[in-house]
C-alpha cells in the first residue's frame, strides 16, 4: 500500500514536471552530442562567461533572448571548429567590447575596476588600523573629544 | 573643524560620482567598431532575393547602416525620423533587416514609407554579430573607405541626427572630397 502511494506520487509528480521541461528538453536537443569533452567543456564554460547584452544579468547561458540563442550557436561552432579559448574571447572583445565578458580581462580601461576593491580596502584598513593604534596610547577612562562624538 | 573636511571632501565625491553615475544608461554599450573597418558582408536584398548587396558596393561615400526589424518597437518608432532625414539628406541610408520575416518587413516598408537606398536580409543574425548589435534599432555611421565613425544604439530622432549625425558626415565629405 505505502509503496503503490509513493509510485503515484511519483507519476503525479512526473505529470507536473514533463510538461514544464518540454521547453528545456527542446533547448539541449538543440545541443550537439559533444565528441570531445574538453570541447563540451570550453563550450560550457564560455557559455557561463559572456554576458547576454539583450538583458545583462544574465550569461548567455541562461538567457532565452534570440541574440543569446545566436551567440550559442557561433561558440558551439568556433568550439567545434577547434578554436581556443583565447580566440573565442577575441572574437566577441572584438564585436561587443570587454562589458561582453563576466570577467574583463585586466588592461588600462578596467584597471579601475580590478584595482578599485583592493584600494579601498587598503585605504579604510589603514584608517582602522591607525584609529585603533591612537585610542590605545589613551589614558584608560579618559576621552577625546572624536570619540565622544562619534560615541552620542 | 579640521576633522570634518575629510568627511566633507568624500561625501561630495561620493554625491559627484551618483550624479554622474545614476544619468547614465546602463544599456548602452560602447561599441570597439569605432574608428575600424566595418565588418563586410554579402546579402540577399530584402526587394528581390536573388540579388545580392555587399559592403563593397556601399563604399565610396559616407553611408549610414540602420539595423531593424518588424518585431522591434523603437524601428517603429524612429521610423518617421528616417523617413524625414532621407528626405534632407544625400547620405544614403541601407537598412540591415535583422532576423525578420521578409513578408512582414516588406509589407512594412510599403505601409511605412521606404527611407533606405537598399535593405538586405540577415535571417539567421550571422551578420548582426559581426557588427556587435544587440538591440535594435542601431544606426551606424560610415566614412567613404568604410571607417565606422559612430554608431548610435536607440531610436533615431531628428536631435540625434543633428548634433552627432551631421557634424561628423561633413567632417568626413570635408577630409574626403
Amino acid at each position: 500500500m505505502k509503496r503503490s502511494t509513493a509510485l503515484m506520487l511519483l507519476f503525479l509528480m512526473l505529470g507536473v514536471l514533463v510538461p514544464g521541461t518540454g521547453g528545456l528538453l527542446a533547448i539541449e536537443s538543440a545541443k550537439p552530442d559533444w565528441q570531445d569533452p574538453r570541447q563540451e567543456a570550453l563550450y560550457d564554460r564560455l557559455v557561463h562567461e559572456v554576458r547576454c547584452l539583450v538583458c545583462q544579468n544574465q550569461t548567455i547561458a541562461d538567457s532565452n533572448a534570440a541574440l543569446a540563442a545566436d551567440l550559442r550557436r557561433e561558440i558551439r561552432a568556433m568550439v567545434l571548429a577547434g578554436k581556443n579559448e583565447t580566440e573565442i574571447e577575441d572574437f566577441l572583445l572584438e564585436r561587443y567590447g570587454d562589458f561582453v565578458l563576466y570577467r574583463p580581462r585586466f588592461k588600462p580601461d578596467t584597471a579601475v575596476l580590478w584595482l578599485a576593491p583592493g584600494v579601498l580596502i587598503l585605504i579604510g584598513g589603514i584608517a582602522l588600523w591607525r584609529t585603533v593604534r591612537r585610542r590605545a596610547t589613551l589614558p584608560i577612562g579618559s576621552d577625546d573629544d572624536e570619540s565622544a562624538d562619534e560615541e552620542s | 573643524m579640521s576633522r570634518f573636511i575629510v568627511p566633507i571632501i568624500a561625501f561630495v565625491a561620493l554625491v559627484v560620482v551618483f550624479m554622474i553615475g545614476l544619468n547614465r544608461d546602463p544599456t548602452y554599450v560602447p561599441s570597439p567598431l569605432i574608428g575600424k573597418p566595418a565588418p563586410e558582408f554579402v546579402l540577399p536584398l530584402l526587394s528581390d532575393e536573388t540579388q545580392q548587396l555587399g559592403t563593397k558596393d556601399m563604399l565610396g561615400e559616407v553611408y549610414m547602416l540602420n539595423v531593424w526589424a518588424t518585431w522591434c518597437v523603437g524601428c517603429r518608432q524612429e521610423h518617421q525620423a528616417l523617413m524625414d532625414i532621407s528626405a534632407t539628406t544625400s547620405v544614403p541610408i541601407y537598412g540591415l533587416n535583422w532576423k525578420d520575416d521578409p513578408e512582414a518587413a516588406r509589407s512594412w516598408l510599403v505601409q511605412l514609407g521606404n527611407p533606405y537606398a537598399s535593405t538586405v536580409m540577415d535571417l539567421d543574425g550571422r551578420v548582426a554579430i559581426d557588427w556587435g548589435v544587440y538591440g535594435a534599432p542601431e544606426t551606424f555611421l560610415m566614412d567613404a573607405e568604410g571607417i565606422v565613425l559612430y554608431k548610435h544604439i536607440a531610436p533615431m530622432t531628428m536631435d540625434i541626427w543633428t548634433a552627432e549625425f551631421l557634424p561628423r558626415i561633413q567632417a568626413a565629405q570635408k577630409s574626403a572630397p
